[in-house]
Formats: C-alpha cells, structure tokens, sequence
C-alpha cells in the first residue's frame, strides 16, 4: 500500500493508506463510544421510556433518574398527595407525579464524597511519599533497594482478594474497619509501590549535575531537591499522581469487602440501587454518568501526561 | 534506541548506582542534614506503611495458611494443620475447574485484545489527520471503573431491552428475546470476554503505539531502497520490532486478567452455575462466604506463586527475544 509513490519521503504513508486508516480508527471509537453515548442517554430517560422495546433513541428527557439517585421515595394515596401543598422542586413534581413522595435524601452523595476523600487523600499521601522514597531510591545507595522495591511491586501482582484477606483481619483488630483511614492507608500503600516505581524512573532522568551545582552555590541537599529536582519532576508526578487517583477512584474489589456502611465508597454502591420492582435503570445510569464525568475530564485534560505515564510505566516494568 | 531496548531489562533494574558516593561528601561539605539523614527520612515512612500494609499481611496470610483459622469464629481454638490446607486446594476439583475457567479468559481476552489492540496502533501510526483526538478518545474504556461500567453492561445485555441484543438481532436477524448474554452457559463467558476487550484493548493499543514509534524511519528508509514489499516490510522489520512490546502487553493483560473479580462479580457473578467462576470469585467465596480462612489463605498463596512463577517465566522468554 505504502510504497516509494510518495515522493517527499519513503516512510511518509499515501493519502489513501492515510485515509483508510483513518475511517477505521474513527469507525473502531464511535462504536466503543456507544455504551457511553447509552449510559449518559438513559439517565436522561424515564423508567418506562429505559426498558421500552425496540430501544428509544428519541425520548423526552427528564430529570427523574437525577432525582430517583438523589432521593428516597414512598408511595401514598393520590388524595394524600392532592391535600400536599405546591410542590417544592423539580423532583418534588415528577415523584408526585408517580404518586410518591420524597421520603429524604438517597446514600449516593455521601457515598460519592466518601470516594472523593479516600482517592483524593490516598494520591496525596501516595504522590508525598512515593516522591521522597523515589529520590531516595535513585540517589542515594540504599542496601537491597532494587529487589526490595521489585517484591513490594510485585505484590501488586496477587488477586485484590488474597491481600484483602489479612487486611480484612488486621482491620478488624485494629478497629480500621469500614473507615475512611483505613481504605485511605490501603491504597495509599497499594499505589504507593507503582509511584515508587514510576517516580523513581522520571529522578533517574533529571541529571544529577543539576543538584550539585546548586550545591555547590551553597544550597543543601534538601533546597536542591525542593528548588531544582521538584519542578524537573513535575511532568513525573502529574502523570503518577492521575494514575494513582484513577486506581483509587475506580477500586472496587477492597471497597466491596472492606467497607460497607459509612465509608464505603460508589463503586460498591452504584449496583445496589435499585427501584420499585426491579432495577431502576435511569437512575443506575444517572449515579454512573455523575461517577465517570470527574474521570473523562481527567482523561482529556490531561491526556499527555496520561500517555506518557503508561507507556512508561509498561515499558519500565 | 528504544526505552526497552535500553539496560533496564525488566525484573533486573539497571546497575548504575557507581556515581552515588560522589555527592554525599559534598553535601557534608557544605552543610545540613546528611545525605545518610536524608536517605532514610525519605525512605523510611514509605518502607513502613508498606511493612505494615503489604509485608506484614502477607506473612501473616502465610501463617493462617497452615491453621483451620475460621475469621467468624475469632475465639475458636486455632490448630495447626500443616501442609493439609495446599493439599486440599491442590485436590480440590472445584478449583481446577474454576483454574480452566480462568485459563480460557486469559487466553480469549489477551488473544483479542492482541489482535484488536495491534490492528488499531498500525492504523494510528499511519499518522492520519486528527490521529492523536481520535486515540484519546478510544483510550476512554480504559480509564473507567471496571465494576461501575460492568454493571452497566448489565444493562445492555437484557434480553428483549438491551441495546446490545437489539443491535445483534438489528444485524443477524435473530429475534432479541431468542438469547441471554448473561444467562445462558454457553454466553455468559463471552459476554465477560467483550467488555473486557472493549475497556483494554486501548491499553494494548498504546503499548503497540510506543512499539511502532520506537522503530527508527531509516530501517525503512533502508528497505525502501532494497526495493522491499510493503508486506515484506511489515513482517520483517514491523512486527520483529514491535514483538517485544507487544509480549509485554501480553504479559500485564494477562496478570491482570488472571486476577480478574470485579466485572465478573457484577456482570454475571460466576453464574450461571459455576460456567464464568474464575479464580478470584472461588478465592472470595472460600474466604467470606465459606469463611474457611486457612484454606482460602493457602488457595491466594499458591495463586500468587503461580502467577509470579509464570510471569518469570514469561520474562525470561521476553528478554530473550528483546536480545534478537
């Protein structure tokens, strides 16, 4: 296909190999852009409008399944909900319009702050730690460092269920059960071997004759690190610290054993909402729309970082 | 010439640590902490959270691995049973069958996504307009909770409402309602082996990408001038070169699947039966729901021994080909 045709340069692909490929790569993404496309759509749908047979792709939008998430319903007698004053909101309106009435606010927010305090505050301490121990491993001789570091990395290896087994113990003597401290610790220390490993990487690039010669214009090593090795690292930390807050975001296999009341987290709980009579789809999908929307801004946001940090980090390993 | 192909051959980490003594006088030179201080201020929190959280745990996991200790049973009397735990497992033809199971995952799953993932950083490479919008945009899958959008899944499986039915009989002609993704022995397997090629195939895809672009134009150059096919260029020069990020594409997809939980405790939950019950499920099942702490403690510690065994193996092989 691609060959000596194109005359400006012998590697550069034809129009035509470049086009082709071009409609499958875009072909390839909308479809895998379809359960998403979904997902966002039947949060917008109505209960009846979500299970409709041939599926609907036109549909009134409506707000119940924001407000099915966000709420706690019971069913009354339409007479009680006629001698009701006017409704107060939007939702209040469309659940008495299903002759219900809000009872109070659902588990979703608390358990989606939960999942913002343990990923955010799991990065932080992961990213601080993992930034320190990583400039330690690359510039100072640490005995045993590299198996040290190869065995703790390759616990990452075992089934989340083989680890939770003695941590679901430990929690328990400890009292760090269903805790936000103690998922916030567990992968702190999960995530902190990966940053390690990718941090240690990026201080290996940073040439060493940037510190000495602040040293040698009479900085010590700790305003060194923090005024000439920090700022090269940055890129470095970026890409870690998203990999660490995605891992931590999207956990589920911990979160589901080790917590289940007040610090658990949305991901074990999206699955248990459900409605009157089986699942109640809209609002399934408007828990996991809200959930995905903080990655997907990440993910385009910071794409480069995202790339670079993998393909470095796989390679690396 | 390219960050693989470089001394940092994977599971030996690079020898270079001959330059560290240097510095360390300097610094005493001119003042402040040690750099032996700073060493171990920056080292230790680090080494003891993960002493207490990943070391500790695990030795501990070994420990109950010898005992009949039961986790809902706190008081009881614990008893050392040696080696009776492994043997059990070993015997246990559960599971062996839930190993297979595991097996064929691994095997489907990396096999698509290989194929998919490398089809697709060949068609990126070609370097179309807009190539780099478009690879952001597949990479999406990957990024999202599995056990979130698994459950989703769920969702597009149903039999007469799902999307995913609908478009299949849109396409073939056979009525929506005739299958059950999720239900039916010989699909349920499938249906875990689609959601996960859709959500990793992107991270194939990019560890393909880095292969491709790790090969320097003037081998091409090279072979343009030799007058080689297109076709002989992609089997002689393209894949040799892209092999050994694509073996280690293969290589994490595998571990990742072989520990596989999340999406199939939501999309099927090992059903129905036992048909889609890997390794993780059983492991869970043995340890919260049996509560038979010393045997499941036993069954991770062989799972992870053989996953670690495997990878070295795996390794070994990797690093010979990389020598080529």
């Amino acid at each position: 296909m691609s060959n000596a045709t194109s005359a400006h340069s012998v590697v550069e692909p034809s129009t035509t190999t470049k086009r082709i490929a071009g409609i499958i790569v875009v072909l390839y993404a909308i479809i895998t852009m379809v359960p998403l496309a979904w997902i966002f759509m039947t949060s917008f749908k109505s209960p009846p409008d979500s299970i409709s047979y041939p599926p609907k792709l036109v549909f009134t939008p409506t707000l119940e399944g924001y407000c099915n998430l966000f709420t706690t319903r019971t069913r009354q007698t339409p007479e009680y909900i006629q001698s009701l004053g006017p409704p107060q909101s939007t939702c209040d309106e469309i659940t008495r319009s299903r002759n219900m009435v809000i009872a109070g606010p659902s588990n979703y927010w608390p358990r989606f702050t939960n999942s913002m305090v343990i990923a955010f505050g799991s990065t932080f301490l992961a990213v601080f730690l993992g930034t320190l121990a990583a400039y330690g491993f690359s510039r100072f001789r640490v005995p045993l460092a590299d198996d040290l570091l190869f065995f703790i990395l390759s616990t990452r290896m075992m089934p989340p269920i083989a680890v939770a087994i003695p941590i679901y113990l430990m929690y328990r003597e400890l009292g760090l059960s269903d805790t936000a401290l103690g998922m916030i610790l567990l992968y702190t220390a999960v995530n902190v071997s990966l940053a390690v490993w990718l941090l240690k990487g990026f201080m290996d690039e940073i040439p060493r004759e940037y510190e000495e010669a602040a040293m040698i214009d009479g900085y010590t090593r700790l305003q060194a690190f923090r005024k000439v090795v920090l700022p090269q690292a940055t890129t470095g930390i970026a890409a870690t610290a998203i990999f660490c807050l995605i891992f931590a975001w999207n956990e589920y296999a911990f979160a589901v054993l080790l917590t289940s009341g007040t610090a658990q987290t949305a991901p074990p709980f999206i699955p248990t909402i459900i409605g009157e009579g089986g699942m109640d789809w809209p609002a399934v999908a408007a828990g996991t729309t809200i959930f995905l929307v903080p990655i997907l801004v990440f993910t385009i946001l910071l794409r480069k970082q995202l790339l670079r940090g993998i393909t470095f980090g796989a390679v690396r390993k | 010439m390219s960050v693989i192909n470089s001394d940092t051959t994977i599971l030996e980490k690079e020898p270079e640590r001959a330059a560290t003594s240097r510095p360390a006088s300097l610094a005493r030179r001119i003042g402040g902490l040690s750099d032996r201080a700073i060493a171990w201020l920056f080292i230790t929190p680090t080494i003891a959270l993960l002493l207490a959280i990943n070391i500790f745990p695990l030795i501990w996991a070994v420990r109950l691995s010898f005992t009949n200790y039961r986790a809902n049973r706190p008081n009881a009397v614990v008893e050392s049973v040696g080696l009776q735990n492994y043997q059990r497992v070993l015997t246990d033809s559960d599971i062996w069958i839930a190993m297979q199971t595991t097996a064929h995952f691994v095997l489907w799953t990396i096999v698509l996504q290989t194929l998919i993932g490398f089809a697709l950083a060949y068609l990126i490479d070609r370097k179309f307009r807009g190539h780099a919008f478009w690879t952001t945009v597949i990479l999406i899958p990957m990024m999202l909770s599995p056990a979130v959008v698994g459950n989703f899944w769920r969702f597009l499986y149903q039999p007469q409402i799902g999307l995913f039915n609908y478009i299949v009989s849109y396409v073939t002609g056979v009525p929506p309602s005739s299958f059950e993704m999720l239900g039916s022995v010989s699909l349920a397997p499938w249906s875990i082996i689609i959601v996960d090629t859709w959500m990793w195939t992107p991270y194939v895809m990019l560890i393909c990408l880095a292969g491709l672009r790790s090969i320097p134009d003037y081998i091409y150059e090279a072979a343009e001038v030799d007058r080689a096919s297109a076709w002989r260029q992609f089997w002689s020069i393209t894949i040799p070169m892209a092999l050994p990020f694509i073996m280690l594409a293969v290589l994490f997809r595998g571990i990742e699947n072989f520990k596989m939980f999340d999406m199939v405790m939501l999309l099927t939950g090992g059903g129905p039966g036992s048909t889609t019950e890997v390794a993780s499920i059983t492991l869970k099942r043995e340890a919260f729901e049996s509560w038979r702490t010393g045997r499941a403690s036993a069954f991770a510690i062989i799972l992870f021994v053989a996953v670690f065994g495997l990878a070295n193996i795996y390794v070994k092989a990797l690093n010979r080909v990389k020598q080529r």
